[in-house]
């Protein structure tokens, strides 16, 4: 479980996020969703620690990262796998080099067990043959399944997905969906999506987190989503007409 | 004040990218293909530039000597001029356009396409990872270029003064070894670890912090290189009036 409490961040006289407090379950895919600007980039790389936040804290599990040494941040570091927009394969890997990068840099396994863990988890995303490719021979969503091999391949407690359908057409899209659904219940992990793409949500949330302005301003499921109640939530989320009539119907 | 604030935090990059690499086995791998990269793939332009400028340098001394000026002035010329300022001020100075600007690109492209924060998410020190190696790299492997440049000069300077019949052979020989001061290599030789050092640094510097798409990566990496030759030019300076004195 990652617990958000009363973050704080701000860019000179912009003040992004505001008193943030969220929690986020085990074994569930958590979404937070808003518009863009509205801070959700911001809040996950300060639960992640590549921004430090001005206030607040981020527990993981109960540990409080903020204030943890640089040395016992990386042992939590080491349980988060991310999935970015952009994939960041590093692209002068090859994929199954790719996968087996931070198996190489954090475990003991000898070449064979680190290719056989990388191959395990090529398998996972169904990308079986694609080890020999780099990532530039590789297609949006290829590129996308390799980097959930990546994060998964040191059997992360914490899954980050950045915008992991960005770019993609809906039916690659909803097979990531599926993927880090099937991954998050599989593995029991506590993933955090961060996306504002409403496919998305209706098919793979569990819990739901609407950032407005750099605040939660609502939380819920997929059930009270569809209901409203909130103006700035009713109106992200029943922006286009599909929503409109999905919600007619409903 | 701006600059202030670039050398603050090129200092705590640097102290972020000589701590301990994570494991040393990959440290050794990513060092010789760094070594490769910015020794052995640099090593036809630095003896393409030495072997011209020792020849050109041959033959325009040649001009200048009159009848009273002796011959194997041309020798002790193109070797004092190799060895004291040609081949270890300006060898790294090209070497910091081919390989700061190649260093500054490729880190710079690395940080917008988010593969330096996927490095600093899993845990890798990502300064340490990518600019450490090219550092080491940088400090060991130009010295040898620039030794290589120096023999190449003085031998291109020797042929060409031969060859056009401007200096026998045994009158530049007898130039080469006029009032050789062994210091003078090693005055080179330290300069040029210096210079190792801020080329890969500098570019390194520039490239992890570029900020935006490709057109901030472009101009990342020219900054690298004006930057990495002002600092080269500054620390000539001052390093020469250190190590003459």
């Amino acid at each position: 479980m990652i617990e958000l409490q009363h973050l704080e961040k701000s860019f000179g006289d912009h003040h992004v996020l505001k008193d943030v407090s969220a929690t986020f379950e085990r074994g569930k895919v958590n979404f937070v969703i808003g518009r863009s600007g509205s801070g959700k980039s911001v809040m996950t790389k300060c639960t992640v620690g590549l921004i430090e936040p001005d206030q607040g804290r981020v527990f993981y599990d109960g540990r409080d990262f903020i204030s943890l040494s640089g040395r016992e941040r990386k042992v939590i570091r080491q349980e988060i796998g991310m999935l970015f927009q952009g994939s960041a394969l590093f692209d002068s890997m090859t994929v199954q080099e790719n996968v087996e990068f931070p198996l190489r840099m954090f475990s003991d396994m000898s070449d064979a067990e680190r290719r056989d863990r990388a191959a395990a988890c090529l398998e996972r995303v169904e990308l079986a043959d694609a080890g020999t490719r780099f990532p530039a021979e590789c297609s949006g969503g290829m590129q996308k399944r390799v980097g959930i091999a990546r994060a998964i391949a040191m059997n992360p407690k914490y899954l980050f997905c950045d915008e992991p359908n960005s770019g993609l057409d809906p039916q690659t899209a909803i097979v990531i969906d599926n993927l880090i659904s099937d991954i998050t219940s599989e593995y029991q992990i506590t993933t955090v999506v961060v996306s504002h793409d409403m496919n998305s949500v209706m098919e793979a949330s569990d819990t739901i987190h609407f950032v407005h302005q750099g605040s939660i301003c609502w939380h819920g499921n997929r059930e009270g989503l569809l209901k409203g109640g909130v103006k700035e939530l009713e109106d992200f989320v029943f922006a286009s007409d599909l929503m409109r009539k999905i919600r007619k119907n409903v | 004040m701006r600059w202030m604030y670039h050398i603050g935090r090129y200092m705590r990059l640097l102290a972020k990218s000589f701590r301990k690499p994570e494991k040393l086995s990959v440290f050794k791998d990513l060092l010789v293909t760094e070594l490769e990269s910015i020794g052995l793939q640099s090593v036809g332009i630095v003896a393409l530039l030495s072997i011209f400028m020792g020849a050109v340098i041959c033959l325009q001394t040649a001009h200048q000597i009159g009848g009273w000026i002796p011959v194997y002035t041309i020798g002790f010329t193109v070797r004092q001029t190799m060895i004291l300022e040609f081949s270890p001020t300006l060898i790294p100075v090209i070497l910091a356009g081919k390989v700061g600007s190649n260093i500054a690109s490729q880190i710079g492209t690395m940080r917008v396409t988010e593969q330096i924060d996927a490095l600093d998410i899993m845990g890798v020190n990502s300064a340490g990872y990518l600019i450490l190696p090219k550092v080491v790299a940088g400090v060991f492997i130009v010295p040898f270029l620039v030794v290589l440049s120096m023999v190449l000069g003085v031998g291109a300077g020797a042929w060409i003064g031969v060859a056009t019949g401007l200096s026998p052979l045994a009158d530049f020989e007898y130039g080469m070894q006029v009032d050789f001061r062994v210091f003078d290599v090693v005055y080179a030789l330290t300069k040029t670890v210096v210079f190792g050092f801020i080329l890969t640094s500098v570019s390194a510097y520039h490239g992890y912090f570029a900020e935006g798409g490709a057109l901030e990566v472009g101009k990342s990496s020219t900054k690298a290189v004006v930057w990495s030759v002002v600092i080269i030019m500054v620390s000539n300076l001052i390093l020469t009036q250190m190590l003459l004195n």
